[in-house]
């Protein structure tokens, strides 16, 4: 089965003025299931197509396999892509869609056949066979172009948002459906997405990308629990930002200025130097709520503004002293509710948060989706 | 508040009443039947009698019904060349990567623009006269005949079957075969099972418009086809005096209603078998449609298309101008610029024709407006809209000799109908359905929720078409203006079957063509040379107009 090597990818468009890829090096292993995240423009569907050979690098190598791909056009690849809009082909129906690949090889009829019954079956569309693209719902045309991939032999499968078209439910459904199978396949799979949501629940890894470049590899838990970028930390999962300055490192913590002179302190510092300018990053999950106004460890003095009930848990928007926002996100059944202009205290663990140097650019826009 | 203002206002206000809209578009239908459809078939219908004897003279009913049968065989041969020639050539112009691609794009359509008689006369001149290729030989290259008639369609229908599949490549979408080709086609593969069957449609279009195109030709045809006699140039022969004396109208009356009834049926089967047609998708070769695919295969492919677009194509098209190089030195061209002897004539049937031309584009602009928004947005219901959608493209796909004939058998049933309006009627049926089919393509691509948007807006709906619509489709609005414009300043068929007095352009120089038509070849003339190159020259004027109004401007 096959690993997937990227290295020092170079690829732009408009006579240079569009960077989509910036020296991207990147390794799949074998059997992997990867997700590339990031931004609508951030380069993972360029980076796919190269790796497929839809598109040829400016720069840089790609190796399946241990094999260069240089000069190897994309049908003797040995990939399977599944398009974003699912591609089939509209003069043909289900079953000549997906034993297109080994017909077009000229492969065995009967042994065609069988794939093609195999891998219909396996996506619970055999009964369909003769049905052709416009009559089929979003999520029946997604799996009949991923028989349709699979039937053609691929080994390395390339999904370029296949659930983006679909439904929230069915994406749901669907997107556990597709890493079973490639897992019982025993394929490697590199998954585009922009929802972070879905990376998260079906990858080995993710890759996160801005404006064509890879921020940071890891398995869900790494990029969630210590993002090593601002926007990671953004990207996945949500986060407050509090701007402040390092004002010292106490017993291993550093102790970090906010705004209106509150003090607070991390333990997770990628910038200790004092008086630099820094960005405190704290998720919502990870404050905890306290009525009244306290002193507390890390405590930060607000009134609740907004509340909004989303089920399983409640959003609480706070209003610190120092005028800056935090949201925490609490379970909805643990304990009695909060109001609206309620005092509350806000506090969180040192080692529940991180500390980034402030970007250059300003907060927003290194935070920013485009 | 100025006047334009005022009226614009008042013209906003009016538009939202129904009624207003119903009337344009049943004045719109009104028209079409009453100056367009039903003339040119009552014409002939009315004539019936005279259809009996045609059949009471077996040699002239062979004659003509060999006729007949030649044009079709000619156009069914000039489309199939003219896929096979073009369809490499669009390919070349829409995926190449080449900057000269450009060039190569305006230079396709030269032979489209060029007057049919000039681009006849040019290719006599360069495969018949010893002055072009014939030269390097003992005798003439292609003489005037069949063949010759074959390469005369064949070059004046590949702009239009490049057009077609340019415009179908580019809006193509080629995930398809990138589809393909991740599952394991090469290149040439993933064309053959997957695009060519997706553009289906745009293939059997294609064809359709040069095969009409070719059934339609007259003028050129006339200078090009010395003893061979298809329908149109049967049609122009019994049309003589000498023969009208013989004949009177009757073999007019039999060869338009046969080759309208043939046209119009071939039409329907096409439109109909046509989707049905499979490609041979099935069978599979890898390993040769691997070698098909290789870069020297394709450079072969490219040069060979290049090789027949300049040397068959263009270089032949163009070679009129060689004849008209004497007319710098021999006085010709002082006599032409001062408007003496012929050239005065000349002068006046140039006006003529662009005179005619200018009132059949204006007069189809104002009709042929709301006929193309009823067919594109179905105002007047699906029924009606599908009807008239297929209705509009009979003047296409009838012969302009025939038609000519049958609208001129039935306006001339009517007391003192003046020539003049009989030639733009003529005119006005033959060019009606380029406009319409290209602006309505136009409106329907335009997406209705953009439409919606504006009404709720608050814009009323002469305010949505002038704000909305119209910068919109502006490119199909000036192109199927400009292509009206010259195919009416063109056309000589339609004009030769009604008038006998009047001579617009194209009719005229058909006239100082043929008597250089001699047994040793083709004379050269500088007057005709200069003739043909001022229509040449004043028709790449029009293009390079057209480019400069429409670029940039307008999405469909």
């Amino acid at each position: 089965m096959p690993d997937v090597k990227v290295v020092d990818i170079n690829k732009t468009f408009g006579d240079g003025k569009i960077v989509a890829v910036d020296n991207v090096s990147l390794e799949v292993h074998d059997k992997e299931y990867l997700s590339l995240v990031g931004p609508s423009g951030c380069g993972k569907t360029t980076l796919l197509r190269l790796i497929a050979g839809l598109i040829q690098p400016d720069k840089g190598e790609i190796y399946i396999d241990n094999v260069s791909m240089k000069n190897v056009p994309p049908e003797d690849r040995g990939v399977g892509f599944v398009f974003q809009t699912y591609a089939l082909f509209p003069h043909m129906n289900v079953w000549r869609n997906v034993t297109y690949g080994p017909h077009i090889k000229a492969q065995d009829e009967k042994n065609a056949a069988a794939l093609g019954r195999e891998t219909l079956e396996m996506m619970r569309l055999y009964e369909r066979s003769d049905a052709y693209p416009n009559e089929l719902s979003g999520g029946m045309m997604q799996r009949v172009a991923v028989a349709r991939a699979l039937a053609a032999g691929a080994k390395l499968l390339l999904l370029d948002e296949p659930l983006g078209a679909l439904d929230a439910k069915i994406r749901n459904e669907l997107r556990y459906d597709i890493r079973h199978l490639v897992k019982d396949l025993g394929l490697t799979a590199i998954h585009v997405t922009h929802d972070q949501a879905e990376a998260m629940a079906i990858s080995d890894r993710i890759a996160v990308m801005k404006k064509g470049k890879i921020l940071q590899v890891g398995t869900p838990t790494e990029l969630y629990m210590n993002p090593e970028h601002l926007f990671v930390a953004n990207f996945i999962g949500e986060s407050n930002f509090l701007e402040g300055y390092v004002a010292g490192v106490d017993e291993g913590l550093t102790k970090i200025r906010l705004r209106g002179n509150l003090t607070v302190y991390s333990a997770n510092a990628k910038v200790r130097e004092k008086d630099e300018r820094i960005v405190l990053a704290v998720r919502p999950e990870a404050l905890r709520l306290q009525r009244g106004l306290k002193k507390a460890q890390n405590g930060l003095q607000g009134t609740v503004k907004d509340v909004t009930f989303e089920g399983t848990i409640t959003r609480y928007e706070i209003l610190l002293k120092n005028e800056d926002k935090v949201i925490v996100t609490m379970p909805s059944l643990a304990g009695e509710p909060y109001s609206i202009s309620e005092e509350v205290t806000v506090s969180f663990e040192p080692e529940k948060s991180h500390v980034f140097p402030y970007p250059p650019r300003g907060l927003m826009d290194e935070l920013k989706l485009e | 508040m100025s006047a334009k203002a005022r009226i614009t206002k008042f013209l906003d206000k009016i538009s939202s009443k129904t009624t207003l809209h119903h009337a344009i578009y049943i004045f719109a239908i009104l028209f079409f039947l009453v100056v367009i459809l039903v003339p040119p078939i009552l014409g002939t219908a009315l004539k019936l009698n005279l259809f009996m004897d045609v059949v009471n003279n077996p040699p002239l009913m062979s004659r003509a019904l060999n006729a007949i049968w030649l044009s079709f065989a000619v156009a069914i041969l000039v489309g199939i060349i003219d896929l096979v020639a073009g369809i490499p050539a669009a390919w070349l112009i829409a995926r190449g990567k080449s900057r000269w691609l450009n060039v190569l794009d305006t230079l396709a359509d030269l032979p489209f623009i060029i007057p049919t008689v000039a681009l006849g006369y040019s290719l006599l001149l360069f495969w018949d006269s010893s002055y072009g290729v014939s030269g390097m030989f003992s005798s003439s290259l292609i003489s005037p005949g069949w063949l010759l008639v074959i390469l005369l369609h064949f070059v004046f229908s590949f702009p239009i079957v490049v057009r077609v599949m340019v415009g179908a490549l580019l809006d193509y979408q080629n995930i398809y075969e990138e589809a393909a080709r991740t599952l394991g086609a090469s290149p040439v593969a993933a064309e053959r099972t997957v695009t060519f069957p997706i553009l289906k449609p745009s293939l059997i279009g294609a064809f359709v418009l040069a095969f009409a195109r070719s059934i339609s030709e007259t003028g050129a045809t006339i200078v090009v086809a010395g003893t061979f006699e298809n329908g149109a140039v049967f049609i122009a022969n019994m049309n003589t005096p000498q023969n009208q004396a013989l004949y009177g109208q009757a073999p007019l009356v039999f060869a338009s209603m046969l080759l309208i009834l043939i046209a119009v049926i071939l039409f329907a089967i096409i439109q109909i078998l046509g989707p049905r047609l499979r490609f041979p998708i099935r069978r599979v070769s890898p390993s040769f449609e691997k070698k098909l695919s290789s870069k020297s295969a394709v450079s072969l492919r490219d040069g060979a298309t290049l090789l027949v677009l300049f040397f068959i194509i263009l270089i032949p098209a163009l070679f009129v101008i060689v004849s008209a190089f004497p007319a710098f030195f021999d006085g010709t061209l002082n006599s032409a610029l001062a408007g003496t002897g012929d050239w005065q004539q000349y002068w006046q049937s140039l006006l003529l024709s662009y005179f005619i031309g200018f009132v059949a584009t204006l007069v189809n602009v104002i009709v042929g407006l709301p006929m193309a928004i009823m067919i594109a947005r179905k105002r007047m219901g699906k029924t009606v809209s599908a009807v008239f959608d297929v209705l509009v493209n009979i003047p296409i796909i009838v012969p302009s000799v025939a038609l000519g004939a049958s609208l001129a058998l039935f306006w001339r049933s009517f007391p003192s109908v003046p020539e003049m309006l009989l030639i733009i009627f003529a005119h006005i049926a033959i060019t009606y359905p380029y406009f319409v089919k290209s602006l309505a393509a136009a409106v329907g691509r335009v997406d209705f929720e953009i439409e919606n948007a504006a009404r709720i807006l608050g814009a009323r709906p002469f305010a949505v078409f002038r704000t909305i619509i119209l910068p919109l489709v502006k490119y199909s609005f000036f192109a199927g203006a400009i292509i009206m414009f010259t195919r009416s300043v063109s056309e000589t068929g339609a004009t030769v079957a009604v008038s006998t007095n009047i001579k617009t352009v194209p009719v005229l120089l058909v006239s100082w063509i043929k008597p250089l038509l001699t047994q040793g070849g083709v004379g050269i003339s500088s007057a005709v040379g200069l003739g043909c190159g001022f229509l040449i020259l004043f028709s790449i004027v029009i293009l390079l107009l057209l480019r400069f109004v429409i670029r940039g401007r307008g999405r469909y």
